[in-house]
């Protein structure tokens, strides 16, 4: 559509570095917004544990200490909110989902994550792995902020960060793709970014 | 959980604003005209897109202030001191001016008529916009449905809409209304004065047996804090709606 120019606004305007690292429709923000569609549950160390359960039925399971004794990896990342909102270089830990997804890939499947407070969201198995996704447990060197999805969150950061699902405690693999929690409330399938997929239909 | 999918209308739309109410020091409610607007329903938001001269654009996203039975769309801005567009909205659109609009978008934070249970409605600040929404709906729809409706703010300069909440809950049993102020007070003041705690929600909200329908808005600080105080009484998670509003951020 003709954009309608908004007679008076001038806008607060990035240097080009930064309007380059943004999506489009995107804006920086230095702060870490919270958002969430329910209370934030507070889940005790010792009653956490991580899933994978595959489409046959298999499934391998990690309390909190097994998991933590698990390979980490530290990740510097800008993230991209649906919300319009991007923070840069925004730094992790956590485990890779190479490592916990090991002998559970098969081509051509998606996953299901699942949550504490019963958020999921859906993803293709391919977008997880490959050193894409991970689970992390730290945000700025601290142990993550229940309201930021502790203990443990996804973090998927080359999709908007609704994907990068809080308080997960598991993934199911699926053989088709089925709309998660946003999802089904017509957020986009994929959510790419810089496609700017943020609802069903873009 | 079951979702409704969005209808299929959520797409750009140009509206004109035909009227600017202003409601407090900061906020303002553009009352808009949006030719083929499809509607929407109570609780959703919409993002709004300013352009300047040059191209560069700016969006932000804004809850419906009018009630999907009300004949034009409101939007409700605060206006943010460091924001980009909100003060723009509040203090640069003058009626005639034309808007862009991308909506309605949203589907978890929706009350709908049909809904059958008691409805508390908890607002902090600004987050009163969306249950407006839900609180004018029900009244336009003659929905017998009970409601509690608690609104913190700082000041009651403050309030937003309180002439409108003060009439609907004076004529209407079934609408239950109580202010709380945390900053100042008059001293003629009778509603709480403090921010909102435990004692308060037992005493204000509806009990967990009563089964609540509970739509919770306002700023993270003040979501977080009310909606752990709810769990905490015993009220089921999967019951509290919540929307965070705000700077991003606090």
């Amino acid at each position: 559509m003709a954009n309608i120019i908004s007679r008076g606004f001038r806008g607060r305007r990035q240097n080009a570095e930064i309007a380059q690292r943004l999506p489009p429709g995107q804006y920086l923000t230095e702060r870490f917004p919270v958002l969430s569609a329910g209370p934030t549950p507070h889940t005790p160390l010792a009653a956490w544990d991580f899933s994978i359960v595959a489409s046959d039925g298999r499934s391998k399971q990690w309390s909190w200490d097994a998991f933590q004794a698990l390979p980490r990896e530290t990740i510097t990342t800008d993230i991209h909110c649906v919300t319009r909102w991007s923070k840069f270089d925004t730094v992790w830990e956590g485990v890779s989902l190479d490592t916990l997804l090991d002998g559970f890939v098969e081509d051509g499947q998606f996953i299901m994550a699942f949550c504490d407070g019963g958020y999921t969201t859906n993803l293709p198995l391919a977008d997880v792995t490959g050193g894409k996704a991970w689970i992390a447990d730290t945000y700025d060197g601290q142990p993550l902020d229940p309201e930021h999805g502790g203990p443990a969150r996804l973090l998927v950061p080359h999709l908007y960060f609704w994907k990068s699902a809080k308080w997960v405690r598991g993934l199911r693999l699926l053989t088709r793709d089925e709309p998660g929690f946003w999802e089904n409330y017509g957020y986009h399938m994929y959510g790419d970014p810089w496609r700017e997929q943020r609802y069903r239909g873009n | 959980m079951a979702g409704t999918a969005l209808p299929g209308q959520l797409k750009w739309w140009t509206g004109d604003v035909t009227r600017i109410v202003r409601e407090t020091a900061t906020a303002s409610s553009l009352i808009l005209n949006v030719p083929g607007w499809l509607g929407h329903r109570a609780g959703q938001h919409v993002d709004v897109r300013l352009a300047a001269e040059d191209g560069y654009q700016a969006v932000r996203s804004y809850s419906i202030a009018s009630a999907p039975a009300d004949d034009q769309l409101m939007l409700t801005i605060e206006r943010l001191d460091d924001g980009e567009v909100s003060p723009y909205l509040v203090d640069g659109v003058r009626p005639g001016d034309p808007l862009e609009l991308l909506g309605p978008i949203g589907g978890y934070f929706v009350w709908e008529t049909v809904m059958a249970s008691p409805l508390l409605l908890i607002a902090g600040g600004s987050g009163v916009v969306p249950l407006r929404a839900m609180a004018r709906q029900r009244a336009r729809t003659n929905s017998e449905v009970p409601v509690r409706f608690l609104y913190s703010a700082r000041t009651a300069d403050a309030l937003i809409y309180r002439a409108e909440l003060d009439a609907l809950a004076a004529s209407d049993r079934r609408f239950d209304l109580t202010y709380t102020l945390t900053r100042s007070q008059l001293p003629d003041w009778s509603g709480y004065a403090r921010r909102v705690d435990a004692e308060m929600l037992r005493e204000v909200a509806w009990a967990p047996e009563d089964d609540p329908s509970i739509y919770l808005c306002g700023p993270t600080t003040f979501v977080e804090v009310v909606a752990d105080h709810l769990v905490a009484l015993g009220h089921d998670p999967a019951s509290i709606r919540i929307e965070r509003f705000g700077p991003t951020g606090m």
